[in-house]
């Protein structure tokens, strides 16, 4: 059975929508046919937060809230989605908590950000972990920009509001909504549209392998947080969707005492923790990821699959030495996940190929593992270079190095011959490492571009170099790090 | 008194057992509340006698920290801007076709393809303006579409107008043109080699510079860069234009200058002023971006309107919107100084060389108020300031919060940095050095520092309570520990200017209505971008009739009510609009009161207004009754009131004058640690204290201050503008341009307000808040200097702003004798 419609959830009832541009975003669905203007457009690319909108979905017995930027969202993804605007909040005339702390801590001034930071706020409302520290709220706020305030008044709103156990609306509501939910959940492949122009969200892998073949011309969308700006900026002409989201079988992470197994379609928000029980800086690079709304909608497939030269896992996934399954009709094959990048922005993947898995092995006793972004604002940034390194030691000495960069080529790329100036040197002879610091000038030609120089990036991936094995051989990175220091980190834990 | 008074001198008792209000109701310091801190002993006790005719206050409204009165209704979304209006049935949207060339000649443009776009209703170009085809402020050189001379990359060429947004967006790049282009002029140094400029030379000073620092027993000079800065306002540009009777038109734009709308409007499209209403009830923030440079979409979207007899709306794509309009200007500053064996300036030559883009736009007097603030808060016995307003084919800069102040104030600052790397004092000692003084206390351009104790009392308050002395030390002992992980600390003064340099500006009108019900409606010139203009003129109008606060109707500002009004910017909204307000409203309070005086026998200087009555004599009687027996005998209850700014005086051709009503002041001390292997930095700590006089409201004051600290902030670290060498900017959109987060924001950022009634009449003895606060940055920028510095204290830091990590990396490696590439 194949549904022509989509169905989410909204105020307390199922809306149900068909007929839509599978162009359609989900902020323009709201301001131009909803007529709801309360959720704002500030970039239509996802970075500036105002478009901020909460997707709750049913999780271990009631309705788990994310939020998301509307402007780069298809309003096809919210199928099966709980859908909360920043109108829904207030009931009877009463404002929301979150709302009441944001007037009395004077947290608006111009107020064209402040719906999406109320978003924002609700869903730290209803998701935080208490007791809510200042970090958590700044991680929260992270894809909020404000331009007025200075963030001081919003921080002490949601410190205010969002430290307590949830009492609102929607937590008194949870009971109906997940029932709603579960209604929603039929299993059944959705195609809105005909054969030249559709939105489809197909629930099988099998349906969408299936599908593929058929459409080979076909844009796939897992999160959209790229393929978004695609639609919103370069104006492509995209026709034929194929959302990702709905395939059960890839959305999954399978874990052994040796390796994880991260389906396509996981966002980063739930490969987060298991990325960081592989280490802390795999942990400290997810939660630096683009912004909890990004990490709420993109995936750790599509950051892959989209074959960015700057994606941020990617370099990290390689020095660990990851692999990459793909599924093209009912073949399947892997590769290690470096071959997949050929040149900028062209990958090994056929038309009609989809990416089912990643595996990352686990690091084993004698390995180390150091990852570096270099951005020019720490958080919600790109990175300038991302740096990551896998030492295998023997006693004080080096004996294997997998070392990979983001930022410094075409695409992400293995550094070889550092590698193989690092193996065999010592780490309690820092003056024997200028080889291995040096070598990265014969890896990389990196470009002057707007995030940074080609200088800067050569000379920070040298000296990063040098941190790696400072902290190596030091066994600590107090001295070293300014942010995402791993003993703080592994304290946290 | 003393030149550098002492701390204890005013730090013991409170004057008249008066506190400041704002720490009466909490608000006054803005400290988090997980962290200790130090109390403000200036904040909290210091106070100045009040001016003379001012005695103990009792007021309702003035002085309380009352919120934002948009607040409930931007947390539920339900304030209106401009593109959430329920457009008129029929609404065109409009797009903007850009020129893909910097510098060149339009031969030919094709828009045949573009009109064949089903959905497509007309594209405009430069043939279809009836009036003059220009929106500049003043000097005639921004035309709406070009003509033929493509002057930078994405000049509007023509605009489509069509039935939906994506329609005009999509249907523009069908558009076939051909141009001739030559090698674009992009940099300073471009500018500089081809000798073009936008306006004339202008330098002012006085005595032998040049012969002093000659002679001087220690000269310095360099060349320092100051980057530009994007307004990223939040609601990008946005206007609305709807056709009424006769060919008139009402306009909504996003503007901080409805008046300019108007009136360019009216110059492009041929008709009267009075044809044409602007109207704004509140922009989604404007820093400067929508004074001059919203008038080009509203006019736009009136010449569709025109064009198509339907309403239309232009909403800018961010994108198009960082292309499209001006930034904060950069500059390069040549300097040299000489200097005693202390540090203290004997003469100080700097050229501010100011990239303008391609047109004159307000950089007259952005370039002149860098000028201003050349000297910030120190005395220069022999000094020359000289500017050049340099012409490059990129978009025109234009008004950013501060308006060239911050640029000239940060080059004096780094200047200040400069003398103690090479005398070896704590940058901190330099500054104090060189404060103006009694004796010491005249401008490069000739006006008096007339409180020259107030900058040095409120320096030495920050100096104790953020413990400056203490924390070097500990800093000190950090660094000499630390290889690769060096702190920096700054503390650093403002003296700014207020009153707009250009003399008639300083004037503005209000509208207040007095209704049968004693509900009050008040309107004046001022627009609202989220600064608070509204609540604070609302507050002064309800303390004038002593009513309520729910009696007053806040209004949208338009054209129709209040005429010929300048710009809300130069920090001057309130300053300008409250004075108008309280005397419009003074005015009907003084009918009201003849008119009571006479009907119930009692003296007129016995009736008060308080508690939303009206106290005659012995007996008193609800605000709307008095209301309805006005009406009834015939009395007036409506007024406009004008305040124009007394003192002001400018001449430009001598250079001197005093173009400022008064100075406002602020002092913040910041600490940064910097990692010198890849130039990231955290702020750790600001400490801020802050002149606004005797505040309006000091919540919306704080607001204001922390704010444009962490505007500052961005401005001179993260937010970096990159133009390729065609003139593409690079840097267009959130994704690329960076502006501060959250987690930029320390955790440890106390605010205090520094009670200082204004020595001159402004309202309620208040001072104005809007931009001093953003020159408060520098301070983080020192900062970050003082961490290189740490690096080898036998060098100066070439450190240049914005202050990216790579530019800090830049910095340390040359420290560290190994240039960077």
């Amino acid at each position: 059975m194949v549904r022509e419609t989509i169905r989410f959830w909204r105020q307390g009832r199922a809306v149900e929508v068909s007929g839509f541009h599978p162009r359609t975003t989900l902020l323009d669905y709201l301001r131009l046919q909803e007529r709801r203007v309360g959720t704002k457009e500030g970039c239509a690319e996802g970075d500036c937060g105002a478009c901020t909108v909460a997707l709750g979905r049913p999780r271990g017995g009631r309705v788990h809230y994310e939020p998301v930027n509307a402007c780069i969202l298809l309003l096809g993804q919210i199928d099966g989605a709980e859908l909360v605007t920043v109108e829904d909040l207030a009931v009877g005339g009463e404002l929301h908590p979150v709302q009441t702390a944001m007037v009395e801590a004077h947290g608006s001034q111009c107020g064209f950000c402040t719906p999406g930071i109320v978003m924002s706020l609700f869903t730290l409302y209803h998701e935080g972990q208490r007791p809510l520290i200042r970090e958590a709220v700044n991680d929260a706020l992270a894809g909020n920009l404000c331009r007025c305030t200075g963030y001081r008044p919003i921080v002490d709103a949601a410190l205010q509001a969002c430290g307590e156990q949830p009492k609102d609306a929607f937590s008194a509501n949870t009971e109906q909504n997940v029932q709603g939910l579960t209604m929603l959940a039929d299993g059944q492949d959705v195609f809105v549209g005909d054969e030249t122009r559709f939105f489809a969200a197909p629930a099988s892998e099998n349906s969408l392998a299936t599908l593929c073949a058929q459409h080979p011309d076909a844009t796939l969308v897992a999160g959209c947080t790229d393929v978004g700006l695609w639609i919103t900026k370069g104006m492509a002409e995209i026709e034929k969707v194929i959302w990702l989201g709905r395939v059960a079988e890839l959305d999954i992470i399978e874990e052994t005492s040796d390796m994880l197994g991260i389906g396509a379609t996981v966002t980063h928000a739930d490969a987060h923790p298991s990325l960081a029980r592989i280490d802390p800086d795999l942990g400290e690079l997810m939660r630096r990821f683009g912004s909890w709304q990004v990490r709420a909608s993109g995936t750790v497939g599509g950051n892959i699959a989209n074959g960015s030269p700057i994606g941020d896992l990617a370099p990290a996934l390689i020095a660990l030495g990851s692999e990459l399954e793909l599924r093209h009709g009912d073949a399947t094959r892997t590769m290690p996940l470096e071959d997949f990048f050929i040149a900028y922005r062209k990958q090994d993947r056929v038309p009609g190929e989809f990416l089912r898995r990643i595996t990352v092995p686990k690091l084993k006793v004698h390995e180390v593992f150091r990852a570096y972004k270099i951005s020019k604002r720490f958080d919600e940034d790109i990175s300038a270079a991302m740096g990551a390194f896998k030492l295998t030691l023997d006693g004080r000495r080096i004996t294997e190095a997998r070392v990979a960069f983001g930022g410094m080529a075409a695409t992400p790329k293995r550094a070889l011959a550092t590698e193989q100036a690092l193996v065999g040197l010592s780490l309690d002879e820092p003056s024997s490492w200028g080889e291995a610091m040096a070598a990265i000038a014969r890896d990389y030609q990196p470009l002057d571009d707007h995030r940074s120089s080609a200088a800067y990036r050569a000379t920070v991936a040298r000296n990063l170099v040098f941190k790696a094995l400072s902290e190596t051989a030091s066994g600590e990175t107090r001295a070293t790090r300014i942010i995402g220091q791993r003993d703080a980190l592994q304290a946290a834990e | 008194m003393n030149e550098q008074p002492r701390l204890g001198a005013h730090s013991t008792s409170p004057l008249r057992g008066e506190v400041a209000p704002e720490a009466r109701e909490g608000v006054g310091s803005s400290t988090s509340a997980n962290v200790a801190l130090p109390p403000h002993p200036g904040a909290l006790t210091r106070s100045d006698p009040p001016p003379q005719g001012e005695g103990v206050e009792n007021l309702r409204h003035i002085r309380k920290p009352l919120p934002h009165d948009s607040g409930p209704k931007h947390v539920q979304g339900v304030a209106q801007y401009i593109d959430d209006i329920r457009e008129p049935e029929g609404t065109l949207h409009v797009a903007i076709g850009q020129s893909p060339k910097a510098r060149g000649r339009l031969i030919s443009l094709d828009v045949s393809a573009v009109r064949a776009v089903p959905g497509v209703v007309a594209v405009l170009t430069a043939a279809d303006i009836p009036g003059k085809n220009d929106v500049s402020p003043a000097f005639g050189d921004d035309p709406l579409f070009v003509d033929t001379e493509i002057s930078f990359l994405g000049q509007a060429l023509f605009a489509v107008v069509a039935t939906t947004r994506d329609t005009a967006r999509r249907a523009v790049k069908k558009a076939v043109m051909e141009i001739e282009s030559e090698a674009p002029s992009i940099t300073v140094e471009d500018a500089l080699e081809r000798g073009e400029t936008v306006l004339p030379d202008y330098s002012y000073g006085r005595g032998d510079p040049d012969a002093v620092i000659a002679q001087a027993p220690k000269k310095l000079e360099g060349q320092f860069r100051v980057g530009g800065q994007e307004h990223f306002y939040l609601e990008g540009q946005v206007a609305l234009a709807i056709p009424g009777e006769d060919g008139d038109f009402h306009v909504y734009s996003s503007t901080q200058h409805p008046t300019e709308v108007q009136h360019v409007v009216a110059r492009v499209l041929d008709i009267p002023d009075a044809y044409v209403t602007c109207e704004t009830r509140r922009m989604g923030g404007g820093f400067g971006g929508k004074e001059s440079q919203a008038t080009q979409w509203a006019v736009t979207a009136a010449l569709a309107a025109r064009v198509t007899g339907r309403p239309c709306k232009l909403r800018l794509d961010r994108d198009d919107d960082f292309t499209l309009t001006g930034k904060r200007h950069d500059f390069r500053c040549d300097w040299k100084v000489g200097v005693d064996e202390e540090g203290r300036i004997q003469g100080y030559a700097v050229d501010l060389l100011a990239r303008c883009g391609y047109s004159a736009d307000l950089s007259a007097g952005v370039v002149d108020r860098a000028m201003f603030h050349a000297d910030n808060a120190y005395w220069m016995p022999s000094v020359h300031i000289a500017s050049k307003r340099l012409k490059t084919n990129t978009v025109s800069n234009t008004a950013f919060r501060g308006f060239g102040g911050p640029q000239g104030m940060l080059a004096i600052e780094h200047v200040m940095d400069q003398i103690a790397w090479v005398t070896g004092r704590d940058p901190l000692d330099v500054r104090y050095a060189n404060f103006y003084r009694p004796g010491e206390n005249v401008t490069p351009y000739g006006m008096e520092v007339e409180e020259t104790d107030t900058l040095v009392n409120l320096v030495r308050t920050l100096e104790e309570t953020s413990h400056y002395r203490a924390r070097r030390e500990e800093i000190a002992a950090f660094n000499a520990s630390s290889p690769i992980m060096k702190r920096g600390l700054a503390l650093t003064p403002v003296k700014f200017g207020i009153s707009f340099t250009l003399t008639h500006m300083n004037q503005a009108g209000a509208l207040v209505h007095v209704y049968q019900d004693g509900s009050v409606h008040l309107n004046h010139g001022g627009t609202e971008m989220g600064q608070g203009l509204y609540i604070k003129v609302a507050q002064v109008v309800a303390e004038e009739f002593g009513i309520a606060m729910e009696r007053v109707r806040i209004t949208a500002t338009t054209t129709a009510k209040v005429p010929n009004t300048s710009p809300t910017a130069a920090s001057s909204g309130s300053d300008l609009n409250g004075m108008a307000a309280k005397i419009a409203a003074g005015a009907i309070k003084k009918r009201m009161i003849a008119y009571a005086s006479e009907a119930y026998g009692v003296p007129e200087e016995q009736i008060e207004f308080r508690d939303d009555r009206v106290f005659i004599g012995n007996q008193s009687l609800a605000f709307d009754e008095l209301a309805k027996k006005c009406i009834a005998a015939r009395v007036q209850l409506s007024e406009a009131g004008h305040y124009k700014t007394p003192k002001i005086t400018w001449d430009r051709a001598k250079g001197t004058g005093r173009p400022f009503f008064y100075f406002a002041y602020g002092a913040a001390c910041s600490e940064v640690i910097v990692d010198t292997l890849t130039g990231e930095n955290r702020l750790l700590r600001t400490d801020i204290l802050h002149d606004v006089g005797r505040s309006l409201n000091p919540a919306i004051d704080i607001g204001q201050i922390e704010g444009a600290f962490v505007q500052g902030m961005g401005w001179l670290t993260t937010e970096e503008l990159v133009f390729s060498k065609e003139g593409h900017l690079l840097t267009h959109a959130p994704s690329t341009y960076k502006i501060p987060v959250a987690s930029d924001v320390p955790a440890a950022f106390n605010v205090a307000l520094y009670p200082n009634a204004n020595r001159e009449e402004t309202i309620y003895r208040s001072k104005a808040v809007g931009e001093p606060p953003v020159m408060l940055a520098n301070s983080v920028f020192c900062a970050l200097a003082d961490a290189i510095h740490a690096l080898d204290p036998e060098k100066p830091v070439p450190l240049n702003a914005p202050a990216t990590p790579e530019a800090i990396l830049r910095a340390c490696e040359a420290l560290r004798g190994r240039p960077m590439g």
